[in-house]
């Protein structure tokens, strides 16, 4: 299958790379391709022109700085799968990444084209807000830091305003007592989760301090399951309070039926799923304290 | 639509062409180079069939645009073996590491990528490692032997 016609652009800065923005207005960006590509080949996007991020410098790499762990939009999904930092303290985000399609696919797909992608399959932007993490865009009218909760406003769909590009994933730096976990069920390798669940979780003094919850492929974006982290905040972590968290999980979920089960299927999975992810997550918090 | 001139770096040949935007780098290489050993599967970033080595490190080919591998150095299954066979490819040879064939260049290219960056894997770790290529045969069995085999090959290459 070949992609329609376009006008190709590789600016090397964000300056020019927004301002071909601007002057296109049916350009798309390219970062990894992986999800652009396919849906090119299938017609699904007939973008005018395509704005290549490949030779801007500084758009990857992984770092801990001012109480973030910093990920460039451009950063490999496999660059996450070898970060020892990534491995050793973030282990929600080490478990995303090792399920994102396939090692193949992992080689060239990047975090900041997963998250902007904005896919409601895709599997950071629930981490993302599990995490409570920010995103920093460049634009226009200069930088500006999202929070994850704000970011995504629909299916394919994010605030981001013309011209703007996301640069930066800013993920809260992991303390004492933090852990996490994501929980994906899929048919095989490389495909959509039928559900998946982020569970992140702070504890203090045995205690559960603060938690995040969210929700892969059961909605129209990813979903934040508030009432799930209220259900963990402040108990212990026994069973009580992850069974009223799945259960939370479960009701928040708003899936249809498709050929990966019944909407119902679907909370039932979200609800085991949360149970296993609150549950590793816990285990986790509590070797990291 | 845009025309570019880029140089790719195929097999340790420069190629030079012109070529339009949305030129996938498979096409190049098959079409524009003639070098056919590089398979085109299911066309839909699934099957891994078309993976060759961009820049050392496996990627679907089917999947990147040709231009946007401008000044990149790519291997395919050609360019494998160097002169002779590859431990790779007579891992696969002794072990009827395939079936139809079809699969093998690019199952073959991901095994080199991952024998370079662990010498040594257990099954799990080889057949997590292949997972992004698929073979229609399911001859995985003979495949997981033949990445076995080509491990203690290239240890004793390296040892000798």
């Amino acid at each position: 299958m070949i992609p329609p016609s376009f006008d190709y652009h590789a600016p090397d800065n964000l300056e020019e790379a927004s301002r071909l923005l601007l002057a296109n207005p049916e350009a798309k960006l390219l970062a990894g391709g992986h999800s652009l590509i396919p849906m090119m080949r299938f017609r699904l996007a007939e973008p005018a022109a395509l704005v290549d991020l490949r030779k801007i410098p500084g758009l990857s790499g992984i770092r801990e700085e001012g109480g973030s762990l910093c990920i460039g939009a451009m950063t490999r999904e496999s660059e996450l799968e070898k970060s020892d930092l990534v491995q050793s303290r973030y282990p929600l985000l080490a478990d995303t990444t090792r399920v994102i399609a396939d090692p193949v696919v992992r080689n060239l797909a990047t975090v900041g084209g997963n998250v902007a992608h904005a896919d409601p399959g895709n599997d950071h932007p629930a981490t993302m807000l599990a995490y409570g993490a920010s995103f920093v865009a460049s634009g226009p009218s200069g930088q500006r830091t999202i929070a994850a909760s704000d970011f995504f406003t629909g299916p394919f769909s994010t605030c981001l305003e013309d011209g703007e590009i996301l640069t930066e994933i800013r993920v809260p730096e992991a303390g004492p007592g933090s852990g996490g976990a994501y929980q994906k069920f899929e048919r095989k390798v490389g495909d959509y989760a039928v559900a998946a669940v982020a569970v992140q979780v702070q504890l203090d003094g045995g205690r559960i301090a603060g938690a995040g919850v969210a929700l892969t492929n059961v909605g129209l974006t990813a979903i934040q399951a508030g009432a799930a982290e209220a259900a963990l905040v402040g108990s212990d972590g026994g069973d009580a309070a992850l069974d009223a968290a799945a259960q939370a999980a479960a009701a928040a979920a708003d899936p249809t039926d498709d050929h990966r089960g019944s909407a119902d299927y679907k909370r039932a999975v979200v609800r085991v799923l949360t149970h296993r992810a609150a549950s590793s997550a816990l285990a986790r918090a509590r070797e990291a304290s | 639509m845009s025309s570019h001139q880029i140089s790719v770096t195929i097999n340790g040949e420069e190629h030079t062409r012109e070529v339009e935007a949305r030129l996938l780098l498979v096409h190049f290489i098959r079409e524009e180079v003639g070098l056919t050993g590089t398979h085109i599967g299911c066309d839909t970033t699934s099957c891994g069939a078309c993976t060759v080595l961009l820049n050392g490190v496996p990627a679907k080919s089917c999947t990147v645009f040709a231009v946007a591998a401008d000044g990149a150095e790519v291997t395919t299954v050609e360019g494998l073996g160097n002169g002779g066979l590859h431990p790779v490819q007579q891992g696969f040879t002794e072990k009827h590491g395939l079936q139809c064939g079809f699969c093998t260049p690019g199952m073959m290219l991901t095994s080199k990528a991952l024998l370079e960056e662990n010498p040594d894997p257990s099954e799990e770790e080889i057949r997590w490692g292949i997972s992004g290529n698929l073979c229609r045969c399911t001859g995985y069995v003979n495949i997981v032997k033949a990445v076995q085999r080509a491990s203690e090959l290239m240890k004793e290459n390296s040892d000798g």
